[in-house]
């Protein structure tokens, strides 16, 4: 037995799990919590009875702990980290076993199976007239009983089993079909005299053609099934096993479960980067594309951040593990695509309630085609009544209504997260390809979101450094793109900067301050208008000439004097253009949403394309915004990277986090783009609709396929055209319904994203 | 020809009683209660807990068929794999009074969680 993983360091306490082996009653669980607290160092011993495992906390050692269970008399050893790849390769290697047991039961099926059909269909009469025949038919039942018993075992024990527990699944209809031929065939066979001469009809070949192709057809499944999981294991293979960590000025490779937080990693070129942390020492190149989606490699130096599963390219570090074992960004990318690829779309529910009811109404509609067959239907009534009512329970097929959802679900969400979009759950994916307004955030998500000063105005008698550098001074405490770009010019430049004092941010107009004794003024014209200062005309038409190219102006103001502009201009993404045609061109409303002026709003969303804009828009009115596109009937997305974004991310149908973005940002959002470029948003939405698309030709497959099977089972078109369906033509059918379902689902894996 | 009918009418009956109307006994969850995953059904597949309580449930899949490995609770959007001849423990969160299926992807595996 094996389970969970647990060994937590507290400060000098450890936690530890043990596995116990020959504890078989419950009073075995009060003899080893007692021996292991009498243990000195442990504080506490758990034990879970069901799970065999027991919990201690402490500062014993391990080894003390297991002499103390086997003193007790127990066998006890310490419970190992399970990585998601040893679980992927046991889940392979089972899989795989139990792909070599069906495809043995199918051989045993149509081994038995094809040669009866064939001597039906081309050589002999399966009736059952002479003596002779009584013999011969009933050694095959007896052939076909062993088939029953090797290769269809398991439908048989599954039925019963279901039966007692009060439900019915796929096992029961099977059972049921090619458990009544059997039966029905050996009454011919031992009492021909109970039924009519031209009723006395052998169906051992339904019975074995039946069990062999479902069992061929849960075979295919489950290969099939294997593809669908590919982006979850090639995300898993991401994970490096080792990592070479430095410990008291040691070098030593250790497995990847064994780094704790704070140790100092060394990577060299070509390595994966183990565990995220910040490096300090080394200076690279990381390709992150695994992640992100993004092909360029991104340069790395010392306080900057790295992440597990990425690769080093061209130096080699050596950083301090700030997340490590199922913290790392990329365990929780891996366990974000699997929880969403488990959910269900709303699209799904409908499958699900049928599902609930399905087969006991399929048994309700063999018990009525076979009572309408024993009154109304020609002779041998017998005969047509058991092979429709065993049609009817064949061909019905519950598994292809239960797959048509999990299935594109699971490789849909795969085929995003390879693109670098993570989708939240089944719900944001279905919505998501229902978006019909896009609503941007400028800053950040348009543009780079790392301006630049691109002029500095001079009017009157201070220098562009010196304006600079008071500007700079005013603003080094402030966090904002802008200020930030201000501080870095004046750094570049070499200015000195000085220490303010009576800092007041006077939200949606600037800043004021104390710089050296001056005051001091910077921020847009309302700002200079409130505090009546003059600015000329010239300047201000010069200010709207840099908003008009997409700059934005800032007036600086010297007691009370206006003195100069600043302009500082957030260059767009170099895809945003490119991004915002493939939305639009996807009958998308794009809006973009900006705090800054309407002169360089317009400007951006010219430069970009997008013809609906709102400028000067408050932190506070963005989710004001994406309410009043909701209340024109609009299905909102909603795209930020900021915290001011988390309220408006929140109440749009789909948010978008940009995963360059705060940590905020993303759990708000229903997507998270894992590269700050849009077309994350584009891709996001082509996969979505295309994963929708296919859940609704696996639905529409699998309802028409039920829909029109049962009848055509039960007999409906007997009276018209003479056709009733052989109960192996069924068999063959049911098989192939959920493997249809399944390689339909497996389509989407060749969906190109970047076309749509 | 009646008493085929009869027969026939009655078995439609039995199938509407024994898997629609019939209540079977409920386990109550424990945190020892293990719930196996073999031969197409969760045993036991009807459990009683108590409302607004959290709880915890080990399931042991013993069945290697790909329909037993996921495990959901739609009510409370619970979706896990169930490793085989594993035991995996599910943490059911505080619920209302109700009753909430729980089943397998393709809902061969049906069970139900009786809280009260």
């Amino acid at each position: 037995m094996n389970t969970s993983v647990s060994h937590q360091t507290h400060s000098h306490s450890s936690e530890y799990e043990l596995l116990i082996d020959g504890a078989n009653c419950g009073s075995c669980v009060k003899k080893i919590e007692t021996a292991l607290r009498g243990v000195p160092g442990v504080e506490q011993a758990d034990m879970n009875f069901a799970q065999r495992t027991v919990t201690v906390a402490g500062t014993a050692g391990v080894q003390s702990l297991i002499n103390a269970v086997e003193q007790a008399g127990y066998h006890a050893k310490e419970s190992e980290a399970e990585s998601e790849e040893d679980a992927l390769s046991e889940k392979e290697a089972a899989d795989q076993a139990y792909y070599k047991k069906l495809m043995r039961d199918m051989s045993v099926g149509l081994g038995v199976g094809v040669p009866l059909m064939i001597y039906g269909l081309f050589i002999g009469d399966m009736s059952v007239n002479t003596s002779l025949e009584r013999v011969a038919w009933l050694a095959v039942g007896v052939i076909t009983l062993a088939v029953m018993f090797f290769s269809g075992k398991h439908f048989y024990t599954g039925a019963w089993h279901s039966f007692k527990n009060h439900s019915a699944n796929m096992d029961t209809l099977i059972a049921l079909g090619t458990g009544t031929a059997w039966v029905y065939s050996m009454v011919v066979i031992i009492a021909p005299d109970v039924l009519p001469e031209m009723a006395r009809h052998v169906y051992f070949e339904a019975t074995a053609m039946i069990i062999g192709l479902i069992n061929l057809g849960l075979a295919l499944e489950l290969k099939a099934r294997g593809r669908t999981s590919e982006a979850i294991k090639r995300l898993i293979g991401l994970q490096a096993k080792t990592a070479r960590v430095i410990r008291e000025g040691e070098e030593k490779d250790i497995a990847i479960e064994h780094v704790r937080l704070h140790d100092h990693v060394r990577v060299r070129p070509g390595e994966q980067i183990p565990v995220d942390g910040e490096v300090l020492e080394g200076h690279t190149s990381i390709d992150q594309s695994m992640l992100t989606g993004e092909p360029m490699p991104v340069e790395k130096n010392p306080g900057d951040t790295v992440s597990a599963g990425t690769i080093n390219k061209t130096g080699s570090l050596v950083f301090v593990a700030t997340r490590v074992g199922k913290d790392t960004a990329l365990a929780n990318i891996i366990n974000m695509v699997k929880k969403a690829q488990n959910s269900k779309p709303p699209i799904g529910r409908l499958a699900d309630v049928i599902a609930g009811y399905f087969v006991p109404t399929i048994m309700i509609i063999a018990v009525i085609s076979a009572l309408i067959w024993l009154n109304i239907g020609p002779e041998p009534t017998v005969a047509f009544a058991i092979v429709s009512a065993t049609t009817v329970l064949i061909i019905a097929c519950p598994c292809a209504l239960g797959l048509a959802t999990p299935m594109s679900v699971m490789v849909g969400v795969g085929k995003a997260a390879e693109a670098g979009v993570l989708i939240r759950n089944g719900e944001a994916l279905q919505t998501a390809s229902q978006i019909t307004a896009m609503v941007l955030d400028k800053t950040g998500t348009i543009t780079l979101g790392q301006p630049q000063v691109t002029d500095v105005v001079v009017i009157g008698s201070y220098s562009e450094d010196e304006i600079l550098g008071l500007a700079a001074s005013v603003e080094s405490g402030s966090e904002h793109p802008l200020a930030e770009a201000i501080v870095e010019s004046a750094k570049s430049r070499g200015i000195k900067l000085s220490n303010a004092s009576h800092f007041n941010a006077i939200t949606g107009y600037g800043v004021e301050a104390e710089v050296d004794g001056k005051s001091l003024l910077f921020g847009n014209e309302k700002l200079m208008k409130d505090h009546s200062i003059h600015v000329p005309d010239a300047t201000i038409e010069q200010a709207q000439g840099f908003a008009n190219e997409a700059k934005t102006p800032m007036y600086f103001a010297v007691d009370s004097i206006f003195v100069g502009l600043i302009a500082v201009a957030d260059p767009v993404k170099e895809d945003s253009i490119a991004a915002i045609q493939r939305l639009r061109r996807n009958g998308i409303r794009v809006v973009m949403l900006t705090g800054d002026n309407r002169a360089t709003a317009k400007a951006v969303a010219e430069k970009v394309g997008i013809t609906e804009f709102f400028a000067e828009v408050l932190p506070n009115d963005k989710a004001k915004k994406v309410q009043e596109l909701q209340a024109e009937g609009e299905i909102v997305g909603m795209t930020g990277d900021g915290i001011n974004d988390a309220p408006a991310l929140a109440l749009a149908n789909v948010g978008f986090a940009i995963g360059t973005g705060t940590d905020v940002a993303i759990e708000s959002a229903d997507i998270t783009l894992m590269r700050g470029s849009l077309h994350g948003l584009a891709d996001a939405v082509a996969v979505s609709k295309a994963t929708i698309s296919n859940i609704k030709q696996n639905l529409v497959g699998a309802f028409i396929y039920n829909v029109a099977g049962v009848p055509v089972a039960a007999g409906v078109l007997y009276p018209v055209f003479g056709i009733l369906l052989s109960p192996v033509i069924a068999g063959a059918a049911m098989a192939f319904s959920s493997l249809t379902v399944v390689t339909n689902a497996n389509r989407l894996r060749f969906f190109n994203v970047k076309e749509h | 020809m009646w008493i085929i009918n009869i027969v026939g009418v009655l078995l439609i009956a039995l199938i509407v009683w024994w898997f629609w109307l019939y209540k079977p006994n409920e386990t109550s969850a424990s945190k020892d209660l293990v719930i196996d995953v073999e031969n197409g059904v969760y045993t036991p597949a009807h459990i009683k807990l108590a409302a607004n309580q959290a709880t915890d449930i080990v399931f042991n899949r013993k069945d290697p068929a790909p329909c037993a490995e996921m495990l959901q609770v739609p009510a409370f959007d619970i979706s896990e794999t169930l490793a085989l001849n594993k035991q995996t423990r599910i943490h059911l969160p505080a619920m209302p009074a109700g009753e909430y299926d729980f089943h397998c992807q393709m809902q061969m595996y049906k069970g139900k969680i009786h809280v009260q």
